[in-house]
């Protein structure tokens, strides 16, 4: 039973009102890091742990906070981003609907260590039911003086607004967020100066995640130290996976970082192996814009060694044969699915969700869906191939915000293990509309110590 | 000295004041070695950035830094640091990169500039005949827009424009009151007003002018003639009103003025924004003062029936005096 730190209690009934969570220990962060630390001795709590920001670039969170500049006489603001919308990704809404006080909590820690007056919780349009649980928890909160003026009579004052979004997922990104945020298109701005320099409202502000922001709980409460033991390696801590797909039990589950994949996937406490007795063919490891592997290295390396859910291990061999954590939206592809249909639905995506700021996203996203589409349908030309992999090539890099990166990826990481099965739909334009290229050798497992069973160097 | 910085741009070295971003220390420089720029206007606060033209790869981050930046990056928002090195067209990396960009700026766009006023001063053709394919590769259909008229003085062809943003900011800097802006999202999003409220503002004009494509077409001119036709020639009135200097060029075909536009420098930027007045109503040769012929660039196809090549006269072979006073254009006929 690996150790859970922020979803320990979810079961308890009534974990959701302040009083039932008060009962379990909650809160204890807050009295702890405002009574008896200074704002920096949290920010160093928070370093020494290693936590790494839960929404997806995994940068490290204590390094984040201590790149905030902090000018005389200008407020700073803490803004979490619950604007959690990439396909594959659940986790936060889960967090918030069932454990909305671990959210708080973790803010009144991050706002104070940060000096922040006045804190923000961006929450993603199309989650009303989300955005009443933590209004309502935050009225809870206040009546109990854990915010408002003279918390605890600590002398530190806060204020926690939630502010709904317009359901973007641009707005995901952290300065369009801020620009969203201040009421205006919701379009990111060109970096630098970043936000720990001119963010919301032209201060010095810091976007989180959602579970980085609760994480920070079990960290005061425990120590940087006690968290650091937990994980493997450089991925401290625990993480919320969203799974989904076809799974026996898809859901929300909290793993120590390090666990290997094949358990995650296989064994009865996560996930139980996948539905009605088919074979695994596809994995996205880390929500829509990560790169898609096939089973064999889902669950090895190319040399052989297990793989496991951590920073580092899924990014192992860069994007050759590796993926990326992301954001923990853990999707799984049956025998039966199709690779080239699922890329041109995630291209279908990107482009829906570009904001149209920049050249090559605006039209490019556009394009690659179109191709797709063509190459799905049935009217596909080899050529086609050719010119999706060097039309998201001059996305990749070239555009304002990483969305151009989330649009490019999977579509190049399609093409690089599925190629076969784009060549099919090609050859086949009639067969494949009716029926699927099936699992091929996407499964083969692969032998310890063998040299790369397939690299296509495109 | 602390102030300046210095900074080589594909193996020429500069130094520029601290803030200065890469794409105007280049433009010190000048030559083929500026970065072409659609959406970037430096008479507009915070324009640059979007279009992705002017993406130039950062060998060495400075002299306390060298690291190379990990991404090519949009030279007109990016600030010099000093010691930096900069590879713009000495990199195939930034050329292929850059056709890419051209190549998504065109595939939507309508490519109609036979019957486009801006042909011939298109900041677009110009960068495709520069940096783009021979042909397409996409083969859908084009998105369109339906042709709008915002106010009385101007026309949107939303199919032309390339989203640069700068008329937002003319709008936002120069003119009281913004009633326009970007509807829509991702390749949907089109300039247009708040449910086609007429642009109407003593300043509006200026957006044909910072339009870098055919997108905002001055309708006083629209199908009169090709900008080639036309004979630029520098003007000023004295114009009451008090933001506008009345410094134009008026363009003349025969002895008509056809139209009337703001000064541009050598990057197609605007020298001084000009009142509608000016732009619209006066079109006499009554109305002005003139100055001089417009310089045009000769490798503008505005020059190309005007301003021919010098002749020199045969008095000039003999006189080593008359050649070193005509050095300029007698490299000039040499080039042809």
């Amino acid at each position: 039973m690996g150790r859970k730190l922020l979803l320990e209690h979810i079961n308890v009934p009534g974990i959701n009102t302040l009083e039932v969570y008060r009962q379990k220990g909650g809160y204890r962060a807050v009295e702890k890091a405002l009574k008896t630390l200074t704002p920096d001795e949290v920010v160093e709590e928070v370093k020494k742990s290693g936590l790494r920001g839960r929404g997806g670039a995994g940068f490290p969170t204590g390094m984040k906070w201590s790149f905030l500049a902090k000018p005389e006489g200008v407020a700073r603001y803490l803004v979490c981003n619950a604007d959690e919308s990439e396909p594959g990704t659940f986790k936060d809404r889960y967090l918030m609907t069932y454990i909305p006080h671990a959210l708080i909590e973790g803010m009144i820690v991050a706002s104070f260590a940060l000096g922040a007056k006045t804190s923000y919780i961006y929450v993603r349009g199309e989650m009303m039911p989300q955005i009443r649980i933590l209004e309502k928890a935050i009225a809870e909160a206040k009546a109990a003086g854990f915010l408002g003026k003279n918390i605890l009579g600590t002398g530190y004052d806060l204020e926690l607004y939630v502010q709904l979004g317009g359901g973007a997922y641009i707005c995901g990104e952290e300065t369009a967020l801020l620009e969203s945020l201040e009421g205006k298109r919701g379009n990111p701005r060109i970096k630098p100066p970043f936000p720990a320099i001119a963010g919301l409202y032209g201060c010095p502000t810091v976007v989180n995640n959602v579970e980085s922001i609760a994480a920070v709980v079990p960290i005061i409460n425990d120590g940087g130290d006690e968290y650091a033991k937990v994980g493997i390696g450089r991925s401290t801590g625990t993480k919320l996976i969203s799974a989904s797909g076809n799974l026996v039990k898809p859901g929300v589950y909290e793993i120590e970082l390090g666990l290997p994949v094949e358990e995650f996937i296989y064994s009865d406490e996560y996930c139980g192996g996948i539905a009605n007795g088919k074979r695994l063919k596809a994995t996205v490891a880390g929500g829509s814009s990560v790169p898609i592997l096939p089973a064999n290295l889902t669950l090895k390396y190319a040399n052989g060694e297990p793989r496991l859910m951590s920073y580092e291990s899924l990014s192992e061999g860069g994007f050759a044969t590796g993926t990326m954590m992301g954001s923990g939206g853990f999707i799984a592809f049956d025998e039966d699915q199709c690779i080239v249909r699922n890329t041109w639905n995630f291209a279908r995506f990107y482009h829906h969700e570009s904001c149209g700021q920049c050249s090559p996203c605006r039209e490019g996203t556009g394009w690659l869906e179109k191709i797709l589409h063509r190459i799905e349908y049935g009217h596909g030309k080899m050529s086609d191939i050719e010119l999706l992999w060097d039309v998201q090539r001059k996305i990749e890099g070239n555009t304002i915000c990483p969305l151009g990166d989330a649009a490019a990826w999977p579509v190049a990481s399609a093409i690089r293990h599925f190629r076969d099965e784009f060549e099919w739909h090609v050859k086949e334009p009639v067969k494949s509309l009716s029926s699927n290229y099936g699992i091929a050798n996407y499964a083969v497992p692969i032998e310890k110590k063998v040299e790369e069973v397939k690299q296509d160097n495109i | 000295m602390a102030d300046l910085m210095k900074v080589t741009i594909d193996g020429i070295t500069v130094e520029v004041a601290l803030g200065t971003t890469i794409l105007n220390a280049a433009r010190q420089i000048g030559g083929d070695i500026v970065p072409p720029a659609m959406c970037y206007y430096s008479k507009l606060e915070g324009s640059g950035g979007k279009c992705r033209t002017c993406i130039v790869k950062v060998s060495k981050g400075s002299e306390k830094d060298p690291r190379p930046m990990p991404k090519l990056v949009a030279s007109c928002r990016t600030t010099v640091m000093d010691g930096m090195e900069v590879q713009n067209i000495t990199s195939p990396e930034v050329l292929e990169a850059r056709s890419g960009v051209v190549e998504m700026l065109l595939i939507n766009h309508p490519l109609d500039c036979p019957v486009c006023d801006q042909a011939g001063e298109c900041d677009l053709q110009n960068l495709g005949y520069e940096n783009g394919l021979q042909r397409t590769r996409y083969e859908f259909e084009r998105r369109t827009f339906e042709r709008i008229d915002i106010g009385d003085k101007i026309q949107l062809h939303m199919n032309r424009c390339i989203l640069c943003y700068r008329c937002v900011f003319v709008a936002d800097q120069i003119t009281n009151k913004r009633v326009h802006g970007i509807l829509n999202r991702g390749d949907h999003s089109e300039i247009s007003t708040y449910i086609q409220a007429a642009v109407d503002n003593d300043f509006s004009g200026n957006v044909i002018d910072v339009c870098p494509v055919g997108a905002l077409t001055d309708k006083t001119f629209r199908f009169k003639n090709r900008v080639w036709f036309t004979k630029p020639v520098d003007a000023h009135r004295d114009c009451n009103h008090e933001k506008c200097n009345g410094k134009v060029t008026l363009w003349y075909k025969g002895a008509d003025v056809l139209r009337v536009t703001a000064r541009k420098d050598q990057f197609g930027e605007v020298e001084e924004f000009i009142c509608n007045e000016c732009r619209f109503e006066k079109k006499a040769t009554a109305d002005w003062t003139i100055e001089n012929p417009t310089q045009i660039s000769d490798t503008s196809v505005i020059s190309s029936n005007h301003y021919e090549t010098f002749r020199p006269l045969p008095v000039i072979k003999e006189n080593l005096a008359l050649q070193e006073a005509n050095k300029v254009e007698l490299e000039k006929t040499s080039k042809f």
